[in-house]
C-alpha cells in the first residue's frame, strides 16, 4: 500500500468525503472524548449547578412552586443544626472509617492467604465473587431475615452459646455496627482482589533479599512488602472510601420501608433523600448535599496526595 | 498432599526457583492456612444459602427456629413471585436497561478512553471520573424535575440514561488502563502501511481490545443490574427494576419473608451465573489500574 493518502494520488480535487475524513483525522483527539464528557458534563454540571442554586433558596414542597432566595441561611439553618445533620456527619464518617479499617486489614490478610499457589483455589475464588456481584437491596433484604430479632439466624446461633437475644438492626447502638458488618461482608472480596493484584506482580527480590538476611515472615511483611504495597493499598481506600461514603442501598434495604425509622443508620446521603424526596425540603437537603459533596471532593483530595507522597 | 511433587517440578521462572526452593513452611502454617481459607469461604457463603433456603420455606417453617436446615422445601414462593407479581418483566426491564446502557456507554467510552489514554488526557478524564464520586442523591431532584418536565419519568429511556452515567465513569476508566498497556507500536507501523490514524483505531487497535471491551462490559452490565437509587426515583410502575421490585414484598405491616427471599434470589441468581461464567475478566475489571501505582 502506499504511504500517500489517497486524496493526494489521484489528481483530481479531494472529495467532501475525503475531505471530512482528512478533518476527522485532524481533529480525532477531540473527536474520540468530547461526546462522553459531553454527555457525562450535561448530565452532571448542570444538576449540580441547579443543586447550588436550590440550596441558595427556601424550595420546599414542589420544585416548581416559586421560592425565594435567601442567600446562606440553609447553610446556617444546616451547619448549626446539632439534632440531625452534625449526628449524620458523624455515622457517615464512622460508618466509612470503620467500614474501611475493617475491609483493608481483613482484606490483606486473606489477600496474603492467597497469595501462594495452593489446591482449591478455584473454589475460594468463586466464594470471592459471590458477595462482590450479590445485588446490593437483595444483600440487605437477606440481612435483615438474618438480624431479624425473633427469628433471625444471629440470635438463634447466640442462643447456642448462651447469650441473650441482640437488637441487631433496631438497637439504637447496634445499627450502625450491624450495617457496617454488612458493608465489610460486601467489599471485602474487593479489596482482597485489588490487593492480591498488586501482591502478585510485586518483584521477589527484596523479599528474597530480606529473607537470605533472616528476616522473619512478619517481619519482612512489615518492613518489605507493606512499603512496596502502599500504593496500591491506597488505591483500594480511595475505590471504597468514595463508595462508603455514599452507602444507600444497604441502609434503605435494612432500615428503609417496612423497617422502622432510619435514626440510627442515617447518613448524609439518607439524610439528604428523605429531605428530597420525603420531605420535599429541596433548598435544605440541597444545602446538606453541597456539604456533602465538599467533605467527599476533601477527603479524595487529602487521599491523592497522600498516595503522590507515597509513590516518590 | 500435593506440595511434595512440586520441588520435582521444572521450574520456568526465577521467582517460582525461589519459592519453590522454601516449601519447608511448618505443618502448623498449613493447618492454619487451610482452616483460615475454610472459614473466609464459609463467612462469604453462608449467609447466602441460608437466603436460599429459607426461599424454599413456608412462612411457617421461617418463624420455627426447630426447623432451620430440616424442613420439606416448597417451590410456593418461586411460583408466587414468577407468576403472580410478574417476574418475568421486572427481569425483562433489568436485563434491557442493563443491555442498552452498557451498549451505548460502550460506543460513547471506548474512543473516549482511546483519546483520553492516547493523549494523556487526565484533566478532560477528570470530569467523566468526576461522575464517580457525586453523591447520586445531588443528581436526582435536577434529573426528576427535567424528566417529568419532558414526560419522560416511567419510561426506558430515563432509566437507560441515568444508567449510562453510572457505566460510563467505569467504562473509560477500565478502558483507560488497557489502552495504556497496548504498546503503540502497532498502529505506527499500521499508518505507516497507509492505514489513516482513525483506520488504525478502527482495524488493529480495536480488534485489539476485545478483552478489554468485554471485561468493561461486563462489569458495566453488573453495575447496572445492582443499581437501585436511579431506578428507584425514576422507574414507574411499568418499567420497575428488580431491585426495585423486591420491596413489593414489604409492607409497613408485615414482610412476606419467604417471597422476600425467593425474589431476592430471583434478582441474585442470574447475575451470579453471568459473573461465573465470567470469572477473568471481572477480577480484571475490578483491579484496572490498581497496579500501576
Amino acid at each position: 500500500m502506499s504511504v500517500l493518502t489517497p486524496a493526494r494520488t489521484s489528481g483530481r480535487p479531494a472529495s467532501a468525503q475525503e475531505n471530512f475524513s482528512a478533518w476527522a483525522n485532524r481533529h480525532r483527539k477531540w473527536l474520540f472524548a468530547a461526546p462522553a464528557m459531553i454527555f457525562v458534563g450535561v448530565l452532571i454540571i448542570f444538576p449540580l449547578a441547579w443543586t447550588l442554586y436550590l440550596s441558595l433558596t427556601d424550595s420546599q414542597g414542589s420544585v416548581r412552586a416559586a421560592s425565594d432566595f435567601v442567600g446562606l441561611e440553609n447553610y446556617f439553618t444546616v451547619l448549626t443544626d446539632t439534632e440531625r445533620f452534625w449526628p449524620a456527619v458523624g455515622r457517615t464518617l464512622s460508618f466509612t472509617l470503620v467500614a474501611l479499617a475493617c475491609e483493608i486489614i481483613l482484606g490483606m490478610c486473606i489477600a496474603l492467604l492467597l497469595w501462594r499457589p495452593f489446591r482449591g483455589e478455584k473454589w475460594v475464588r468463586v466464594a470471592i465473587l459471590l458477595p462482590l456481584v450479590a445485588t446490593p437491596v437483595a444483600v440487605g433484604m437477606m440481612w435483615r431475615l438474618i438480624f431479624d430479632p425473633n427469628i433471625g439466624f444471629a440470635n438463634q446461633l447466640l442462643g447456642l452459646v448462651g447469650i441473650p437475644p441482640q437488637p441487631w438492626l433496631s438497637g439504637q447502638d447496634s445499627a450502625l455496627p450491624t450495617t457496617i458488618f454488612m458493608d465489610v461482608w460486601q467489599w471485602t472480596p474487593m479489596v482482597v482482589l485489588i490487593l492480591l493484584a498488586g501482591l502478585t506482580s510485586l518483584s521477589e527480590e527484596p523479599d528474597e533479599a530480606a529473607r537470605m538476611d533472616g528476616a522473619t515472615a512478619v517481619q519482612r511483611f512489615f518492613y518489605v512488602t507493606l512499603p512496596l504495597m502502599m500504593p496500591t493499598v491506597i488505591v483500594a481506600i480511595l475505590l471504597r472510601g468514595i463508595d462508603a461514603l455514599k452507602t444507600f442501598d444497604i441502609l434503605y434495604a435494612t432500615k428503609g420501608k417496612g423497617g422502622g425509622s432510619f435514626h440510627e443508620v442515617e447518613t448524609l446521603n439518607v439524610y439528604a433523600y428523605g429531605l428530597s424526596f420525603d420531605y420535599n425540603q429541596y433548598g435544605l437537603s440541597s444545602a446538606v448535599l453541597i456539604l456533602f459533596f465538599m467533605i467527599i471532593v476533601g477527603s479524595m483530595w487529602l487521599l491523592t496526595m497522600r498516595k503522590k507522597a507515597v509513590s516518590k | 498432599m500435593t506440595l511434595l511433587t512440586e520441588p520435582q517440578a521444572p521450574a520456568r521462572h526465577r521467582p517460582q526457583v525461589a519459592r519453590r526452593k522454601k516449601p519447608l513452611r511448618s505443618r502448623a502454617y498449613k493447618t492454619f492456612r487451610v482452616a483460615a481459607l475454610v472459614a473466609v469461604v464459609l463467612f462469604l457463603v453462608a449467609p447466602l444459602f441460608w437466603m436460599l433456603l429459607a426461599s424454599f420455606k413456608t412462612n411457617v417453617d421461617i418463624y420455627d427456629a426447630g426447623k432451620s436446615f430440616l424442613f420439606t422445601p416448597t417451590g410456593e414462593n418461586y411460583a408466587n413471585v414468577l407468576q403472580r407479581n410478574n417476574y418475568f418483566v421486572f427481569i425483562f426491564n433489568s436485563f434491557w436497561v442493563a443491555f442498552v446502557s452498557t451498549a451505548l456507554s460502550l460506543i460513547l467510552g471506548v474512543p473516549a478512553a482511546y483519546a483520553m489514554s492516547r493523549f494523556t488526557m487526565h484533566r478532560s478524564a477528570l470530569v467523566v471520573l468526576m461522575a464517580r464520586v457525586i453523591p447520586g442523591v445531588s443528581l436526582l431532584v435536577p434529573w426528576y424535575y427535567v424528566f417529568s418536565n419532558l414526560k419522560m419519568v416511567g419510561g426506558f429511556e430515563v432509566l437507560i440514561l441515568s444508567h449510562m452515567f453510572v457505566a460510563l465513569p467505569l467504562i473509560v476508566y477500565i478502558m483507560m488502563s488497557y489502552f495504556d498497556s497496548l504498546p503503540l507500536e502497532l498502529e505506527e507501523s499500521a499508518q505507516v502501511d497507509g492505514l489513516t490514524p482513525i483506520g488504525a483505531f478502527r482495524r488493529i487497535t480495536l480488534p485489539l481490545s476485545v478483552a478489554g471491551m468485554a471485561t468493561a462490559g461486563i462489569l458495566s452490565f453488573i453495575f447496572s443490574w445492582n443499581n437501585f437509587m436511579f431506578a428507584l426515583v425514576l422507574s414507574g410502575s411499568k418499567t420497575k427494576t428488580l431491585p426495585v421490585a423486591i420491596f413489593d414484598f414489604v409492607s409497613y405491616a408485615s414482610i412476606d419473608w419467604g417471597g422476600l427471599m425467593a425474589a431476592a434470589t430471583v434478582v441474585t441468581i442470574p447475575i451470579m451465573i453471568i459473573a461465573l461464567f465470567t470469572q477473568k475478566y471481572i477480577v480484571s475489571g475490578m483491579t484496572a489500574g490498581a497496579t500501576k501505582g
